[in-house]
């Protein structure tokens, strides 16, 4: 059981208490770029949730069972960008074989998820110590800790999305017009997400 | 020193060979003519076309659902390297270009009204159908120069729209675009156009334009092959039946035709001909060339239009072209960029 409520602490953490984008403030160029429309923004998410997962499970197998063993820790950053670029080309190619329509939808964004610095993010944290027990991460909790980013990335996504889709009929200001606004739409939003540094049922 | 690079070394081929397979596994096939069109527009991904990039324009026109001339930044240039790779201008097409059925300016054609209110044509012809007594000439208010791509429309200082020849390029915006229905394409070589399109009786039409079409016929007794007949009061050419316009262009009383060629120059055979015929099959008007084989042939000057598509078929060097001047060479310039 406390192995489930570990879990379910990294996923509570990994959503809402360290949200990739709103809290550490990583992966925001398809933050900006891809919340224009709710539609693209839930297929960008879900692409994100599923390379996010992919890649936590292959940079941890790598990990500890090749760069561990051999004391060369020190090659993630470059493993890990050769596995997720691979990763997303594949999931590119998959996406434009089975759908495509959310492959148009996409666009040039896809291709943004192999320098996504979210995605080489949850990889790199997944190497250290899981903060709820202190330890290195197990693969189901780095798995777990992968997907649960994902939705966390894809969650604030669609809340951008959301009140952007609200905010193309505001009347804004004209100099505030465009980007700008959103810039400011999101700080108001990781002023909220703040808040969530409260919750701390673990520890 | 040999672990790490052995192991990036390793990694990266096992992803390289996955990737390979899936890449055929997962193969899709796309048009490649979208990538084609794709290099050779701009690349701006300005929207001047109506969608929202390059790429997704250069889909359209690959799929048929936008024209070749879309590309407003590209211009003639973009346009026909477009048609090119679509095969549009290729074969048997041929190059086409705009003419405004209409000569009448304010000094031929009368006036019943003065237009004061916003200058364009739509604006106008839904205020009483315009100021003209004519109700189908040119309104001389722009619409169609607003909407031409290649800025090959003007309006002359007599007050009617006037298409440059060597600036169009055939894209039909201006069709769309005029109230009066009055624009239409004929192909580059012709040159010649009747500039009218009023369908009223001739009696009528000589009240109020001096260059109106006033349905006499004589175009349609001047030509032998049917290419012009009438229709509801106006002579209608044939553009597909290759026919010499210019005799009934010189017959019309009311210089209702419009030759876009100044001075026509005429082909000439000089006795160095030999009588291969040679030349014969590339004249576009049929029996201008005549002649005995092996005696000097002879150019009908009537019907020859100066084309100069005889020239340089003669192995003898026997044509030469009269008349022309400079002219001869722009025309043929004109002809080859179509």
């Amino acid at each position: 059981m406390g192995n489930i409520a570990g879990l379910i602490g990294i996923s509570i953490g990994a959503v809402l208490i360290n949200n990739f984008v709103l809290s550490r403030f990583i992966g925001l160029c398809p933050f900006f770029g891809v919340s224009k429309k709710l539609s693209s923004a839930t297929g960008m998410g879900m692409a994100v949730i599923f390379v996010m997962g992919l890649a936590s499970s292959f940079t941890w197998l790598i990990n500890s069972f090749i760069l561990q063993p051999y004391h060369v820790e020190y090659l993630q950053t470059i493993v890990f960008i050769l596995v997720i670029a691979a990763l997303v080309q594949l999931v590119e190619m998959a996406l434009q074989k089975y759908s495509p329509s959310l492959y148009e939808a996409l666009g040039i964004y896809l291709p943004l998820i192999t320098t996504n610095c979210a995605v080489l993010g949850v990889a790199i944290i997944n190497t250290g110590l899981n903060q709820f027990t202190g330890a290195p991460f197990t693969f189901i909790e780095s798995v777990v800790n992968g997907i649960m980013s994902g939705i966390g990335f894809m969650f604030a996504l669609i809340l951008m999305a959301g009140i952007r889709e609200k905010l193309e009929l505001a009347d804004v200001p004209e100099l505030l017009d465009g980007l700008p606004i959103v810039f400011i739409t999101a700080g108001l939003m990781a002023l909220a997400f703040l808040g969530f540094s409260g919750l701390n049922f673990f520890s | 020193m040999l672990i790490p690079v052995v192991i990036i070394g390793v990694i990266s081929l096992i992803l390289g060979i996955g990737l390979g397979i899936a890449s055929k596994k997962l193969h899709v096939f796309i048009n490649p003519k979208i990538s084609e069109i794709l290099r050779v527009l701009p690349n701006a991904n300005c929207g001047a076309c109506g969608y929202p990039g390059c790429s997704s324009f250069a889909r359209a026109v690959a799929e048929g659902n936008a024209s070749a001339s879309g590309c407003i930044p590209g211009g003639p240039k973009v346009a026909h390297a477009v048609a090119d790779i679509l095969g549009v201008s290729a074969g048997t097409s041929e190059p086409m270009m705009a003419v405004v059925h209409c000569k009448g300016g304010t000094k031929e054609a009368a006036s019943r009204a003065i237009y004061n209110g916003i200058q364009d044509c739509y604006a106008a012809s839904i205020v009483g159908n315009g100021s003209k007594v004519c109700q189908d000439g040119c309104l001389g208010l722009g619409t169609c120069v607003k909407v031409c791509p290649f800025g090959a429309i003007q309006i002359s200082p007599n007050g009617v729209a006037v298409v440059d020849a060597d600036k169009c390029t055939g894209c039909g915006k201006c069709i769309k675009a005029c109230p009066r229905k009055i624009i239409s394409l004929i192909p580059v070589v012709h040159k010649i156009y009747l500039a009218c399109a009023n369908h009223d009786r001739g009696a009528k039409v000589k009240k109020y334009c001096s260059v109106g079409c006033t349905a006499c016929t004589l175009c349609v007794k001047a030509t032998s092959s049917g290419a012009i007949s009438m229709e509801n009061n106006l002579p209608v050419l044939d553009y597909t039946k290759t026919e010499n316009f210019i005799p009934a262009a010189n017959k019309c009383p009311s210089d209702c035709f419009v030759d876009l060629v100044s001075v026509r120059p005429k082909a000439n055979i000089d006795t160095k001909c030999d009588g291969c015929g040679a030349c014969v099959p590339f004249c576009p008007v049929p029996g201008t060339i005549t002649g005995e084989k092996g005696l000097r042939h002879t150019v009908n000057k009537e019907k020859c239009i100066g084309c100069g598509l005889c020239l340089d078929k003669c192995p003898t060097h026997a044509i030469s072209v009269w008349g022309a001047g400079s002219s001869m060479k722009t025309r043929q310039s004109g002809q080859r960029k179509g």
